[in-house]
Formats: C-alpha cells, structure tokens, sequence
C-alpha cells in the first residue's frame, strides 16, 4: 500500500485523487476510448497507485496513450477521476526527466486535419511541462 | 504539548429530536470532536433563551452554539424558525457588544448527520479558540 | 436540599476504557448535596438497577444522577427504576458520558474531566428538578395506513385482524402499489399477483378497513392518539357506489392515446380506465387531462354505455376529516429517472429498458401479453444485457445517482436472467455487476442456479456505453478479471436503476413532523431497537419508505409496524409527556406572546379574579395552558416578556444551572 511511498504520495497529492473511493466496478475501463492501445487501463491505474506501484506506470506508454477525453472522470460514480491520476504519473515523469515527451514545436506536424480541438488542446496538456 | 494549552469553553445546545441524536450518531460512529464543547440537551431550539446565552458568555463560556433541526424538520413544526429570528437579533446585539460573531452560531443538524456534527463542532471549536478568551461579558465575580 | 445519589457506569470498557470511572465517582461524590456515589459495569443491567434501587432505600435519596449511555437509550430504564423505589421519576437524569464522552475522545485525562464536569452540570440540575405527574389523554382507536402498496396493505391487514379500524389513503386509483407491476418474485418465482391481490380483496373486504384510492392527505393536526387528518378524495368523474367495474366504458372511450402508467407507458389506454384487472377498488376512472368531454364537451360516450349511471362529469374532490390514533406511512418508492444516464442511451433507444419496463414487458397482463419483445421492432431479443447499480452506490458528491445500494436490483436481475433462459434458450444473458449481493434466505442459492443451471453470464466490470447502431445496441463494457474491454452487439439493454423514496414523502415527513435523512428515507427512532418507529411519537414507518427492502423483508417490517400501532390503540389512555409548559398567573401580564407562539394552540387566555391591595378584587386576564395539548417545545418561555411561562422538566432556572456548572 501506498503508505510511505513517496512518488505514490507525490501522485495522489498531485492528482487531488481519493483513491479510497474507488468501488472496483470497472465503469472508467468501460468506457475508455483508447483501451486498445493502453498497457495498463483506467481501473488500473487506479488500483496501482493504491498500491504504491508508481514505477511500473512510469514506466508503461500507457500514459502518453490516454486521449486526456476525460470520459472515465465523467462516467465514474465514486467521483474518482482516474485520468487524473493518469496526468499526475505523466507529470512526475516529465518532471523528472527534466524535458518534455515532445517538444511544442513538433506537435503541429502530427496534426492531422480530423484532430479535434481538444485533442490539441490535452496534448499541450500531455506532453509538456 | 504545552501544558498551559489554552482550551476554550464552549456551550453547545442540541434540541433533543435532531442535533441531540446527531451528537449520538457522531458517538455511535467514533467521530471526534474536541472535548472544549459540551452539550445541554434541550426539547427544540427555541426554549434556548437569548438568556442562557448572555449567563454561559457571562459566566465565561468563550463561545456558544445552537444546533436544531433543519428548517421545515422541527418536532414541533416551527420551532426553529423562532430559534433562527430570535438568535439572528442576539447575535448582532451581542457583535455590538462586542461578542464577536464568530463566538456564536446557529446551525441545523439533523439525527442522521453525525460527521456533520462532528465536523461543525470541530470547525467551531477551531474558530473560537483562534479568538481567544472571551473577556468581554466575562463576570469576574462570578469566578472563584 | 436533595439527596442526590450518583451512578457511573462503565458500560464494559466502552465508557470505562477511556473515562476514569472511579475518579468521576469519587469528583462527583464531593458534589454539593450528593450523598452516595458509585461505579459499575453496567448500570442498566438487572444488578444494576437493583444497585440503585437498593441505594435509594438506603441512602433516602431523592434525586438520582446516572453517568451513562445517551439518555435516549436508557432514561427511561433508569427512571423506571427509580419510579419502584417511590422517586419520582422525573428526579433523575443522564448524564451522557458514552456518546457524547468516551466514544469521541481518546485521552483519558481529557475525557475524565469532561465526564466529570458534564456530572456536575446534571447534578445541578437535579437540584432543581421537581416530582412531575405525567397526566393521561385518550386514544383514538382507529389507525391511518399512508400509502396502499404491499406494505400498507399488510399493515392495515393486521391492524384489522386485533380488531381496529383502519383507513388506507392511497393517491392512485387502485391499492397494488409497485408489487402489482411486477411479474414474479424472488427467490420462489410465484407470480406477484398471485399472491398480492388475494391480499387486496381481503383488504377490501374487511369490514374494519376503509380504502380510500384515489385521495391524498391534506393535512394532518395532533400527536399521539389523538391526530385530525383532512383527506381529499379527488374527482374520479365516476360515482364510486355506482360502478360495477364492467369496463364498457374503457373499451368505448374514443381517446386511446394516453400512456399506460401502469405499464411503464410502454403501451396506452383510454382516458377513462381501471388500471388493471384486479384493481382495488375496481372503479373507472377519468383522467381529465385526457379526456375529450371535459376538455372539450364533446364526447359523452362512456356515460351512455354507463350501465349504472355512474359517470358524473360534474363531480368535485371532496374533503373529509377523520381521527386517528396513529399514522402508518407506507409511500414506498420509485425507481430513479433513466433519463440522467444518457451514456447507456436510455432517451435514444426503446430498446434500452429500465427493470421494472421489463416486469412489464414479461408479464403475461403486459403490453406484449408476455411475450418477450423488443419495445422497437417488436423482434425476439437474442442478446440481453444487464447493467447492475445504475445509480446506486454512487459518490455523495454525485448527482445522479445515490449513495446506498438499492438492495433489490441483484436478486430481481438474477430473477430477470433465469426466466428469459428459461423461456428463451436461444437467448445470450450477460450480467453486468460490481458485487452480486444476495444476503437473504435461500437467495445466494438462487443466484447461483442463474449461473449455473441457467447458463447466464455474470461478468464482473460495468458498461461504459450504449449506442444504437443498425437496429442494434453496441455495448461497450469492461471485464475487470480478464482485464479485457467487451463490445457486445444486444438486442435490449435491461438497467437495474436504483430506487428512491416516493416524491411525496419529503411533504409528507414534513407534515407529520418525521424526520427524515438526507435522501428522503424516513427515519426510525432507533436503527437496531426501534427500526419501524419515527421518533415522532404515534407516528410509524412500513416498508420502503424507511429504506431500501425486498418484499419478504417489507411484509415483516409491515406486520412489526401493525404490532406498534396495536400496543398503542390497545390503550385506553396514554401518558402524557410531563414535561410541558405552565404559567405562572401572577406574573403573567396578559400580552398574548406565547398564545401566538404556539404551534399546538395549546394556550389560552381567561379572565381571573385576583386579590388586590386593600381588600380589593382585580380582574386580569392570564395565560394557561392545556397540558394534554402542549407537546413541551419552550417556544413559549422565551416569547414570554415578564418571564411567567416555563417548562416543567428544562425550567429556566435548570438550564442555567447547567450553563453555570459547565462554564465553572
């Protein structure tokens, strides 16, 4: 558990993230539009930082896979706010590693034209600093 | 800890069918609040009387509350809608005083909300010890 | 001076594990005017009043201090005990250092002192107290069932069986309540009919039981024993005495475009209609919302194929006024609004139904005549979906949904499940859940024959989302122990949405002055002791209303319910709280303060003759109070200018008392 462990307490502080709350019923992996694409799911996450296992999310692409849609922070009944968490992890690790996942400057070229306003917007979000 | 902590008096009146059963419910659920409050156990809110309330700041209570039952809840259909004018008048009587008006307060709490009592009661205690002593009503003779 | 005796109680190690019991014993026996104090282990145990008692006799005390639980547990233990001994009951009180004490506070110092000085305030007050005489009103025999549904039904039912009249207000046309919807029950699988509306003949036929459908509670005046209750009967437009129930009517009406309510508005049925074959009472009624005469005056139909004549256009809701001895509320519930969760496409697709549209559309009295059909296309369903909890156990900071587990939806799922299996074979059944929660005789059992001698598929993670596609409802949901994410392509969608107390009993908790908590259930006077009791004296809860019950579990409470309400008609006269307010005539100066105070109109006002200076008479007019009326508020002793109006039990000068001993 995440007693003691600080990158877990840095997550959870980070987040504002109750993972207490968290009921197990599975609604926030329900309704993941990137399920596919992501190692660990939302209900995962979740659970993990409950856990205290900051290191292997940090280390899972899973966090540059969530669209940042938000969808299992609506749909969750506990109020729970999984992709929070998902934020919170991406955070440390940008941080530590001192440098954005992507620079600014190379978003634009993987821009395609069906991209949706807000898929830009959270990847700004996602990326950087 | 300090030895000399300073630890406020608090008056806390709880109308017997609501606020009373809410510090219960707060018992029942190991919900802590601090020690400074004590409670008198009254039939509704509106028999405090804006008396009892100059006698506990007079007799050197640092604050005083009301709980009741929330409005349109009363046993006895009104009651708190009294207890809710008359303490409003009181208060700013007692602010004019100088009672500060964070030292008294009126609020509604029902037999099922012990957290809330507890944290009501926590957050008043918390206020009133950030005031400090009540001097101002504060009958010296009155002291032993 | 009284002679005051103190008991402290160490209630096992729940006030003694943190209170120093024998210190407060010892502090509390230096106390002005007590002369014996002692501890021990439990107070309220025979030993433990036998201790009391025998310290009475003793010691001659007149006035008793008891450092124990709330005194909403055990005054009335301990002034019964006191009462054997010749004390006056009233000359004791509680001081409570297990809730409001030991239970909170978790240093011992700390709480030794808080015990002892809320000792100390209570002695204070034993000081002042006076013997009280409790005095005696009469009983109404003759009970008021709110709300006509299993649980009223089952109340009144038993009311009737000791011999008590009974009153059933129900605000529909019919008794039934939601269990005349359903189509079989759990876990027998005997059909809800079958076994309800023998139940509502009965009612029906009992000459001590007056149903009155179709009406509403206006208001309601009193306390226990002696309530005024104002009943409007709304204007069905068809004579009640003149009906025979035939149908003709419902069958000629020309307007058959009005949703079927019964039937989940899943079908529709003419402005004038009995709601169901077996209806109680089985009278037409007329909605005027719908109905072309009276919105037009034009039609006319239904009252010339009228047999009897019973159809009256003109006729008016009345009011009548009956009084009771006590008042069963039995509103039941609801089931939450689909509409809110729009990712499960409640609004986009006919084809996503809620559990009770499916009771419905199973039941051989329903729209589809009990063939399983989808409400869209009227097509076999092959792939079914379930979806467990929708807005039930939900975050208090979620709007949607509810806090609580609606208890039933598991066992009524499981009931769903089997049945189309076994009807269906061909059909594909899956289960969405978060926990399956089958506490309950026999019904963990039940759940498991779904799974395993019906084939139904249970898969624990939820639905994430619906969309209609094509004709069909793609569902998009997660399967948490394969870590998998499902897309199931289903035919009906079937959400088990939680149930919420009925819209009416907020106004009515409100009007009966029952408290509530803060999702509309009402609440009991205790959770454990006294679960189907309001702590409103006289008043008694039945059923869902009080929370969330399956129907074995609703017709015991209903039955428990029916034996309070009989151990207070049974009595010719109750007690009387003593505790109530009283004037003090030379003091009072006539001003009408408290008179307009009163929420009881328990005060009035006479002239009286007083002796005056010099031999004189004079005249002045007083205030005093009718103690069977007072219910003992204090509203009046503070309204009171000259300080004349006080209250037996918390006079001004006890509560002072205590202000003083805790502010020392």
């Amino acid at each position: 558990m995440s007693h003691g462990n600080n990158a877990a307490e840095q997550v959870l502080r980070s987040s504002g993230v109750d993972v207490r709350k968290c009921m197990r019923c599975g609604k926030c992996t329900a309704t993941c539009p990137a399920f596919d694409e992501m190692e660990y799911h939302p209900h995962q996450f979740v659970y993990m930082v409950e856990k205290g296992e900051i290191d292997k999310l940090a280390a899972s692409p899973s966090i540059y896979k969530c669209l940042s849609c938000f969808a299992c922070v609506e749909r969750c009944p506990r109020g729970v706010e999984p992709a929070k968490l998902v934020e919170a992890v991406r955070l440390a690790v940008i941080r530590k590693q001192g440098m954005n996942h992507l620079a600014t400057d190379a978003i634009p070229a993987l821009l395609d034209e069906e991209m949706p306003q807000q898929a830009l917007v959270s990847a700004l979000r996602k990326y950087s600093k | 800890m300090q030895v000399n902590e300073y630890k406020p008096k608090i008056v806390a009146f709880c109308c017997n069918w609501c606020s009373y059963a809410g510090a219960d419910g707060a018992g029942s659920a190991r919900l802590a609040y601090p020690a400074e409050v004590k409670i008198i156990r009254v039939p509704c809110s509106c028999r405090v009387n804006p008396m009892f309330i100059l006698r506990a700041f007079q007799r050197g209570a640092d604050g005083v509350i009301i709980a009741g039952c929330h409005p349109g809840d009363c046993h006895y259909t009104s009651g708190n809608y009294f207890t809710r004018r008359r303490m409003a008048l009181l208060f700013s009587m007692l602010d004019y005083l100088g009672i500060e008006r964070e030292r008294t307060r009126v609020e509604w709490i029902s037999a099922a909300e012990g957290a809330k009592f507890s944290k009501t009661m926590s957050e008043f205690a918390a206020t009133v010890a950030s005031l400090g002593e009540n001097k101002r009503l504060e009958d010296l003779r009155c002291k032993q | 001076m009284q002679r005051i005796g103190v008991f402290v109680c160490h209630c096992g190690t729940n006030i003694a594990g943190t209170v120093d019991v024998v210190a407060v014993a010892k502090a509390l026996g230096q106390e002005p005017g007590v002369v014996f104090s002692t501890e021990y282990q439990y107070m309220c145990s025979e030993s433990g009043q036998q201790l009391m008692r025998a310290a009475i006799r003793e010691h001659k005390l007149t006035g008793v201090v008891v450092c124990s639980c709330s005194p909403r547990m055990h005054e009335a233990t301990f002034r019964k005990a006191a009462a054997l001994e010749g004390v006056n009951p009233y000359m004791v009180e509680i001081a409570n250092i297990r809730e409001h004490v030991s239970w909170i506070h978790k240093d011992m110092a700390e709480a030794t002192e808080k015990a002892v000085i809320l000792g100390r305030a209570a002695i204070a007050k034993v000081h002042l107290n006076a013997p009280l005489q409790a005095g005696e009103s009469p009983v109404t025999k003759r009970a008021l069932v709110i709300g006509g549904g299993i649980a009223g039904i089952q109340t009144a039912l038993d009311i009737a069986e000791a011999g008590f009249e009974v009153d059933i207000v129900e605000k529909s046309p019919t008794i039934g309540g939601k269990m005349a919807q359903l189509d079989k029950t759990f876990p027998t699988l005997d059909c809800a009919a079958c076994i309800l509306t023998p139940k509502m003949v009965d009612a029906a036929q009992n000459e001590k039981i007056n149903i009155f459908a179709y009406s509403e509670l206006e208001s309601v005046k009193g306390y226990i024993g002696n309530f005024k209750a104002q009943i409007r009967r709304k204007a069905r437009f068809v004579d009640e005495t003149k009906c025979t129930g035939c149908g003709i009517c419902t069958e000629k009406c020309p307007q058959k475009k009005v949703p079927n309510e019964f039937n989940m508005g899943l079908d529709n049925r003419r402005a004038i209609y009995i709601p169901f074959a077996q209806a109680v009472p089985k009278v037409a009624t007329i909605d005027a919302n719908y109905c072309t005469m009276m919105k037009t005056g034009k039609c006319g139909i239904c009252s010339k194929v009228c047999g009897t004549g019973a159809i009256d256009y003109t006729q008016k809701d009345t009011v009548i006024e009956r009084e009771y001895g006590a008042i069963v509320v039995a509103t039941g519930f609801n089931p939450i609004d689909a509409k809110v969760y729009n990712e499960y496409g409640y609004m986009d697709s006919p084809d996503v139904v809620t559990s009770l549209e499916l009771e419905r559309l199973m039941n051989a009295a329903g729209p589809t005549n009990g063939t399983l059909l989808r409400p869209s296309d009227k097509t076999h369903p092959h792939t079914i979906v379930f979806v467990q909890c929708v807005g039930s156990r939900c975050d208090e900071t979620d709007e949607r949904g509810k806090p609580y587990c609606s208890k039933i939806c598991c066992m009524y799922t499981a009931k769903h499940a089997m049945l189309i299996r076994e009807k269906y074979p061909d059909t594909d059944v899956y289960v969405f859940y978060i926990d399956v929660r089958t506490p309950g005789k026999n019904f963990d059992e039940f759940y498991r024959r779904a799974v395993e001698q019906y084939g139904v598929h249970y898969i624990k993670g939820q639905v994430g989302k619906v969309v209609e596609q094509n004709g069909k409802l793609h569902v998009q949901a997660s399967d948490l122990l394969a870590n998998e994410q499902l897309h199931i392509d289903a035919d009906l969608v079937v959400l088990a949405t939680a149930i919420e107390p009925d819209k009416t009993a907020r106004s009515l908790g409100t009007m009966l002055t029952a408290s509530m908590d803060t999702n509309d259930f009402f609440t009991e006077a205790h959770p454990k002791l006294r679960p189907v009791e309001s702590p409103t004296a006289g008043i008694f809860l039945s059923g869902v209303c009080q929370g969330p019950k399956d129907i074995p579990e609703t017709v015991s409470q209903a039955s428990a319910c029916a034996a309070k309400v009989i151990g207070v008609l049974a009595k010719d006269k109750l007690t009387c709280n003593p505790c109530v307010a009283h004037s003090d005539e030379l003091l009072c100066n006539g001003c009408s303060s408290c008179e307009k105070v009163c929420p009881y109109g328990a005060i009035s006002y006479s002239d009286k003759e007083f002796r005056g200076p010099n031999r004189t008479t004079l005249i002045r007019r007083v205030a005093s109070v009718n103690p069977a009326v007072c219910q003992g508020c204090g509203a009046c002793t503070v309204a009171c200018p000259s300080g004349a109006m006080d209250l037996k039990g918390f006079s001004n000068k006890q509560i002072m008392a205590e202000v003083d001993a805790i502010c020392k």
